[in-house]
């Protein structure tokens, strides 16, 4: 099929683009010389510690810093008096997530109530860790417990504690008269859900939970910072924008942007949980009151207590289909658990669950509900893993119900080029048919899967890709290399995926271009690493910062030969005069000239690309349950997704591994376990439980390439739908292996057994 | 607090002495007094695996040892796994195989594999698995790290 040009170069014999080069920033990793947030050592330096909340709800009646204060090695103490107060009603876009800038800056510190357990209270900072560990315990809190709530359901009842005594509904413009722990509601309706029921031969309909589970990244947040005598706040961090750090930490703490300056280290994962600067402003609020830098890490108990999960849910779906295998009708109401302030990811899960599919009859409401838990923050493909679990299982039973193999009624139903979703969009060129087809043919769907108790899940998702800002600068040395400087955090290999399609487009190897990621002071403003963009956009502002390196050095190429601009062409890394081809020099040795042209050649280029496309996947998994123990296996484990074009195919695949690998997680162990009191119980890597390299099998990971038109290279986004497919698919695999439909995240023993048992009585034992 | 006690100790085959508080893990040591930070800190409570080192040979988590019970013993860590000849077979199949993504968790996981294959010639995938349990990564799925020991593992017999 032709793709629709717009940006799109329909290049053929690609040189750079789609190798497997090893990546510029490898060789720091594998040695340990990488430098991390954590790593860093400055003279002089304080360490740091937050003392948090042990109670779900409570007001803060007083705080005594005093004994704290006077511990030997203590050098300062801050609450969230030391925060200037900020009740801006606007709201801030970190990048994939917005929240208000008032609840930005109340998480911060607390000032008057806390609000899960784990809520930061003071901060200590000391001359060593164990000394602000010792202080935190002669900080006197005097709290006044009040009752709080944690089932979303629960939540959004009337005389349910409130959260926020202030907080009103927002319900498609209108603001309720009554408070409420609902912070919004809103509704996409496409055609006539009446008409698309009385349509349908055959509906299903199920209710859907999961819980909050955890970004799980193996750094924990950290930052260090100096507030200097000039009042320059310098900070190093491993976040995954350092403008975003800078624009929240000048928000919080009332200073303009131009006083501070970011410094990206080397980061740990982030999955979206590494966009919000919970420490940054703390450690500057420390370093003011001292005059030393101040460095903070967190634990892993803080991590998981206070950093973001992704929302838990409760999801009703209702489906209905034809008996000649049409889907008709789609109905849905979620209900998003946001914790402590309002923003859950429910708008993505409801814009993008049908997505797959054309479905002429839709009715969709989403509830953004608050709750006594952390305040939830984006985790790869936010809002849509949940979503898509209800969706897909619900899909699978109406073809189940039809008789219809499950990827062929997702291939009859398929949306494609020309379809509107729900939500309103109608598609551009998009890949869901191509990857149910691969995924059909696979050697995975085609192979017998024998034995008792064992099944085959499969599932489709959609996550709508992100574009947003980048920027890039570039210098060409006279050895014929460049020396790029670009804004993007590198999480997973994008220093390279990046340098990549410049040296396409100069026609040289990407060795040759040495990337690196500057800080704010040093590049244009480049926004976070999240939505699936940098390869996307920062490889775009590559792609024209490239264009522009070019066009300067066509004009040194005719100033070396004496001969109009118009006369030179450049391709695959050679000038040449038009009209005297004699007249050739490499890319390399016309950088050796530069000085004799001229001077020094730079390119500079920002991006804000508006031709994001969205991106599918499709899952295969295969399970065996243990009717014993409740314990699912995976036995195999295929992605087939569409990449656009993969520009880095081993870090594609490495995007696609993960995130099946997470969705395995989420399917089968994580969750967020809380007491009657709002403790959070399992706030350990031992007791919230992510896949060991034990629990999966080898994933195999298919790329399908369905050009982008809006993109030179056609690039989509990968890092994020590989987790949405895969916990439909083990739920439909489950299904497959014991006949039996779970609807709870996480799948987990006890779940399980819990099922088998209500099936087949007693203990279930067979 | 009592005072700070001497520990004389081998790390990546160099006599070191530190002083270190009995309350210091052998993980802050290395970090934060001897400039090692290529070991890294996940969890502090031995569930990661990021602070993968080698003591006399065996797999550790640093930040379950103490600093004082370093005394006496031979230490490897990440910065000791290259020599100066270049990587270890390892480090150049991780790169190969693009079996890192974030690479927070790599310096455990080469630690750990390479007190595997040290012991072992030809480990199956799934005594691999089983060896490398302790160590999580959040970003590959494990896939390419399996693979690049595997290798590892076949290029080292040759």
């Amino acid at each position: 099929m032709a793709i629709s040009q717009e940006d799109y170069l329909g290049i053929t014999d690609y040189k750079v683009v789609g190798t497997r080069p090893v990546r510029h920033d490898g060789a720091d990793k594998v040695t340990g010389r990488a430098i991390y947030g954590t790593d860093l050592n400055l003279p002089d330096m304080l360490h740091a510690r937050v003392l948090r909340s042990p109670h779900a709800h409570a007001r803060v009646k007083s705080i005594d810093t005093g004994k704290a204060e006077a511990l030997e090695g203590v050098r300062a103490v801050v609450t969230g008096q030391d925060l200037a107060l900020n009740a801006e009603e606007q709201l801030a876009d970190l990048g994939e997530e917005v929240v208000r800038v008032k609840d930005m800056c109340a998480a911060v510190l607390a000032r008057e109530k806390v609000l899960y357990q784990g809520y930061p209270v003071a901060a200590v900072a000391a001359t060593n860790i164990h000394i602000a560990e010792e202080a935190l315990d002669l900080i006197e809190v005097e709290y006044e417990v009040l009752p709080h709530v944690l089932d979303v359901r629960e939540a959004m009842k009337d005389g349910a504690p409130l959260v926020h005594e202030d907080q009103r509904t927002n319900s498609m413009g209108e603001r309720s008269e009554n408070f409420s722990n609902i912070a919004s509601h809103f509704r996409t309706e496409l055609g006539d859900i009446e008409q698309g029921f009385s349509e349908s031969d055959v509906v299903v309909e199920r209710e859907f939970l999961t819980d909050m589970v955890h970004q799980g990244y193996i750094e924990p947040q950290n930052a260090t910072v100096l507030w200097n005598a000039d009042d320059v706040v310098t900070i190093w961090c491993s976040n995954q924008g350092a403008f975003g750090v800078r624009d929240q930490t000048a928000r919080i703490l009332g200073i303009p942007v131009s006083q501070i300056k970011v410094v990206p280290l080397e980061i740990g994962g982030g999955f979206g949980g590494k966009i919000k600067a919970y420490l940054e402003p703390i450690a500057a609020l420390l370093s003011r009151k001292t005059g030393h830098p101040v460095k903070m890490i967190m634990t892993r108990t803080e991590v998981l207590q206070a950093t973001g999960p992704t929302s838990g849910s409760w999801i009703r779906v209702k489906m209905g289909a034809t008996n000649d295998g049409k889907l008709v009708a789609a109905e849905s109401e979620l209900v998003y658990e946001a914790g402590a302030f309002s923003g859950s990811p429910v708008g993505a899960g409801a814009r993008n669950m049908l997505a797959p599919y054309v479905i002429p009859h839709v009715l969709v409401d989403g509830y953004d509900v608050v709750n006594n838990k952390p305040s939830s923050s984006a985790y790869r493909a936010p809002g849509t893993t949940n979503a898509a679990f209800a969706v897909e299982t619900v899909v699978d039973e109406l073809a189940e119900k039809l008789g219809v193999d499950p990827l062929e009624f997702r291939l009859n139903n398929s949306a494609k080029e020309g379809t509107r979703r729900a939500d309103g969009p109608v598609n551009k060129r998009i890949g869901h048919e191509e990857c149910v087809r691969a995924a059909v043919s696979s050697d995975h769907y085609q192979a017998a899967l024998d034995g008792k108790y064992r099944g085959r899940g499969v599932a489709s998702g959609f996550w709508g890709n992100g574009g947003g800002v980048s920027s890039a600068a570039a210098s060409v040395n006279d050895d014929g290399t460049i020396n790029l400087v670009e804004g993007s955090t590198d999480i997973g290999g994008t220093r390279t995926s990046v340098a990549m399609q410049m040296a396409e487009v100069l026609g040289i190897s990407e060795q040759e271009i040495r990337p690196q990621v500057g800080d704010t002071d040093s590049i244009g403003y480049t926004g976070v690493t999240g939505g699936s963009r940098t390869t996307f956009a920062t490889g775009w502002a590559a792609y024209k910062c490239a264009q522009d390196i070019k066009e300067q050095m066509m004009a040194r190429a005719a100033i070396l030969w004496e001969i109009s601009e118009d006369d030179v062409e450049f391709d695959q890394g050679v000038f040449q005069s038009k009209s005297d081809p004699s007249k050739s020099i490499t890319f390399k040795d016309l950088a050796a000239k530069l000085d004799s042209t001229g001077g020094p050649v730079m390119g500079r280029a920002t991006a804000k690309p508006t031709g994001v496309g969205g991106a599918y996947a499709v899952a295969i998994v295969d399970v065996e349950v243990d009717p014993d123990t409740g314990k699912v296996d995976i036995l195999r484990a295929s992605i087939f997704q569409d990449a656009g074009k993969a520009i880095y195919p081993p870090y594609v695949e490495g995007q696609m591994q993960g995130g099946v690998a997470q969705a395995i997680g989420w399917a089968l162990n994580e969750e967020y376990v809380y007491d009657e009191d709002g403790i959070l119980r399992n706030s350990s890597l031992l007791d919230y439980r992510m896949p060991t390299c034990l629990d999966l099998p080898m994933i195999d990971a298919h790329i399908v390439e369905v050009p982008n038109p809006g993109h030179p290279y056609g690039v989509r986004g990968v890092g994020e739908v590989p987790i949405v497919p895969p916990t439909a698919a083990v739920a439909n695999a489950i299904y497959d292996a014991i006949g039996l439909r779970l609807t709870e995240l996480p799948m987990s023993p006890p779940r399980v057994l819990e099922a088998w048992w209500d099936k087949n009585g007693g203990n279930g034992s067979a | 607090m009592p005072g700070k006690v001497h520990v004389t100790t081998t790390i990546n085959g160099e006599s070191v002495e530190f002083l270190c508080e009995p309350r210091q893990t052998i993980l802050e040591v290395l970090r934060d007094q001897l400039d090692l930070t290529g070991t890294k800190e996940g969890c502090s409570n031995g569930n990661c695996g990021a602070c993968s080192i080698l003591v006399d040979g065996n797999v550790i988590d640093s930040c379950l040892m103490m600093g004082v019970e370093a005394e006496g013993q031979e230490i490897t860590t990440i910065e000791g796994v290259a020599s100066a000849d270049g990587l270890h077979p390892l480090q150049q199949k991780f790169l190969e195989h693009a079996a890192l993504q974030c690479g927070i968790c790599t310096p455990g996981f080469i630690v750990a594999a390479k007190a595997l294959l040290d012991q072992e010639s030809d480990p199956s995938e799934e005594r691999i698995r089983l060896y490398l349990a302790g160590n999580l990564c959040r970003c590959t799925g494990y896939d390419k790290i399996v693979r690049a020991v595997q290798d590892a593992a076949s290029e080292m017999a040759e």
